[in-house]
């Protein structure tokens, strides 16, 4: 059944530790390959990081964009745009002629930290060189909010540009922003997702500080074990993902092809600590609830949930929690971080494509490095190899640093 | 150094920051209506040449530096 409010999915576009794109990315996550190598960086040595391991890109943005272009973006901004045009071209968008009025048009890409790596080697610049080696960029370059205004210039998207910042849920949160937009007919087309890439030894030693990382150097792709009982935490990402999404009359009346329903979407805030989850998941369960409201689905329709789950030891018990809490232990559940790593801001964005292409495809990735799953994990975890199902609706959950709780139902079109 | 020599490094940092090719740079050509130059680039841009011609250029000239040629000029009289 679809009504006027309804929102469809008509384009994808994605850059990760598994591919330059979603289908390379896509075929990865469904063999089981792994992401997560040894870091090979100076500063690794130099300042002696307890963390020697992340998941980094398989293509170089800078492969991508023109060098003029690309030297006056941050990394972080460099992959938004990479992911931007590929969705766009995706939903046949980038002909000719424009199908969509530019003030109808509107892009949300979020971002955790956004351009670290610029105001790290800025400031690097200011201490040894002074500031007339500061580039004139320094600000569109560092700013949470460019990897937005980049592809609203790329797309001459004049519909609104915004970028929501809420840590490791911000790419999930601008896909539910962007859902609101077009339920509220503000707009007919949305360029939404999100955008990381700060790998670098701040950030890195930050997050080991936090207790929050994966310390398992000698094994990487061992390293991301969501729900497994040896699991001791995240392993650092980086990439983009994005959707382009309409309003369903907008899409049929272009004759767009359509992957699936972004049905609803859910948000809510824990108010209890500025980095853990609340232990028995109320905050994430009201989340994943009002996903389920908004698009009118019963939890037993539910066939799978892509989890947050990023391994660490309290994190994800607390997500089981909401997942039985919300919806049940019925449906088939996936950890993409045991293969992407952690991909903070855009780690939303890339695993929503993950969630309605399982819908699309009718199969579950499976979890990497599930050998013992946690006993206070009772779920239905797909383990080892990818789990095909027929599925009709799903949900896709995010947390970030800070209470943000963010779920996506995804439904078939 | 001759305007000639001036030119040639300057086309040269003009490419590097603003990605327009060389045969395109030439005296008469101004760098905001001709070469899509912007404010920003062109910070970049005296930054540069002030570093490989040895001269400054205070943001006060620099809003008179509207051409190449203009630049050129600047540049062999003040070194």
């Amino acid at each position: 059944m679809s009504t006027t409010n309804d929102v469809v999915v008509t384009g994808l576009g994605a850059t990760t530790p598994l591919g330059g794109d979603v289908t390379t990315t896509w075929q990865a996550l469904v063999a089981g390959r792994s992401g997560v190598r040894k870091l090979e960086a100076d500063w690794v040595d130099r300042y002696e990081l307890p963390v020697r391991i992340a998941a980094q890109l398989v293509v170089e943005p800078t492969e991508v964009i023109p060098r003029v272009e690309a030297r006056r973006m941050d990394r972080c901004e460099q992959v938004a745009l990479v992911a931007a045009k590929q969705a766009w071209a995706d939903a046949g968008l980038d002909g000719e002629q424009p199908q969509v009025e530019p003030e109808r048009l509107g892009v949300v890409i979020g971002t955790g930290i956004g351009g670290a790596m610029t105001l790290l080697q800025q400031d690097d610049l200011l201490e040894t060189q002074g500031i007339r080696k500061i580039s004139p960029l320094t600000v569109p370059m560092l700013m949470p909010n460019g990897p937005a205004a980049f592809v609203s210039l790329a797309l001459n998207a004049q519909g609104g540009a915004h970028a929501p910042v809420s840590a490791c849920a911000s790419g999930a949160e601008a896909l539910a922003w962007a859902w609101r937009m077009l339920r509220a007919g503000e707009v007919d087309v949305v360029v939404a997702g999100g955008a990381e890439a700060c790998i670098s030894a701040l950030p890195l030693a930050g997050f080991a500080q936090a207790r929050t990382m994966s310390t398992r150097n000698d094994e990487p792709e061992k390293a991301s074990r969501p729900f497994d009982a040896e699991r001791d935490g995240f392993v650092l990402g980086e990439g983009a993902g994005v959707m382009v999404l309409e309003r369903a009359e907008f899409a049929r009346a272009r004759g767009a092809r359509v992957y699936g329903r972004l049905a609803g979407a859910g948000t809510s805030a824990d108010a209890y600590h500025i980095t853990g989850l609340q232990p028995e998941g109320k905050g994430a369960a009201r989340a994943i609830a009002a996903a389920l409201r908004t698009a009118e689905l019963d939890p037993k329709e539910v066939g799978h949930v892509n989890a947050h789950a990023t391994s660490t030891p309290v994190g994800d018990v607390a997500e089981a929690a909401a997942i039985r809490l919300a919806i049940g232990d019925h449906p088939v559940v996936t950890a993409p971080k045991s293969a992407l790593g952690h991909l903070l801001g855009a780690a939303g964005a890339v695993e929503a494509i993950a969630t309605l292409l399982a819908v699309h495809d009718g199969v579950v990735p499976p979890t990497l490095n599930l050998e013992h799953q946690d006993p206070q994990v009772r779920l239905d975890v797909a383990a080892g190899t990818a789990r095909r199902t027929e599925l009709s609706a799903a949900v896709n959950d995010s947390f970030g640093f800070g209470g943000h709780n963010v779920a996506l139902a995804f439904t078939s079109a | 150094m001759s305007n000639e020599e001036i030119l040639k490094e300057l086309r040269a940092i003009v490419e590097e920051v603003a990605g327009v090719s060389p045969e395109d740079i030439t005296e008469e050509k101004s760098f905001v209506d001709d070469l899509d130059v912007d404010s920003l680039s062109m910070v970049e841009i005296a930054v540069q040449a002030e570093d490989k011609f040895g001269v400054k250029i205070p943001d006060d000239q620099l809003a008179n530096l509207k051409t190449v040629g203009d630049a050129v000029s600047y540049i062999a009289t003040n070194k």
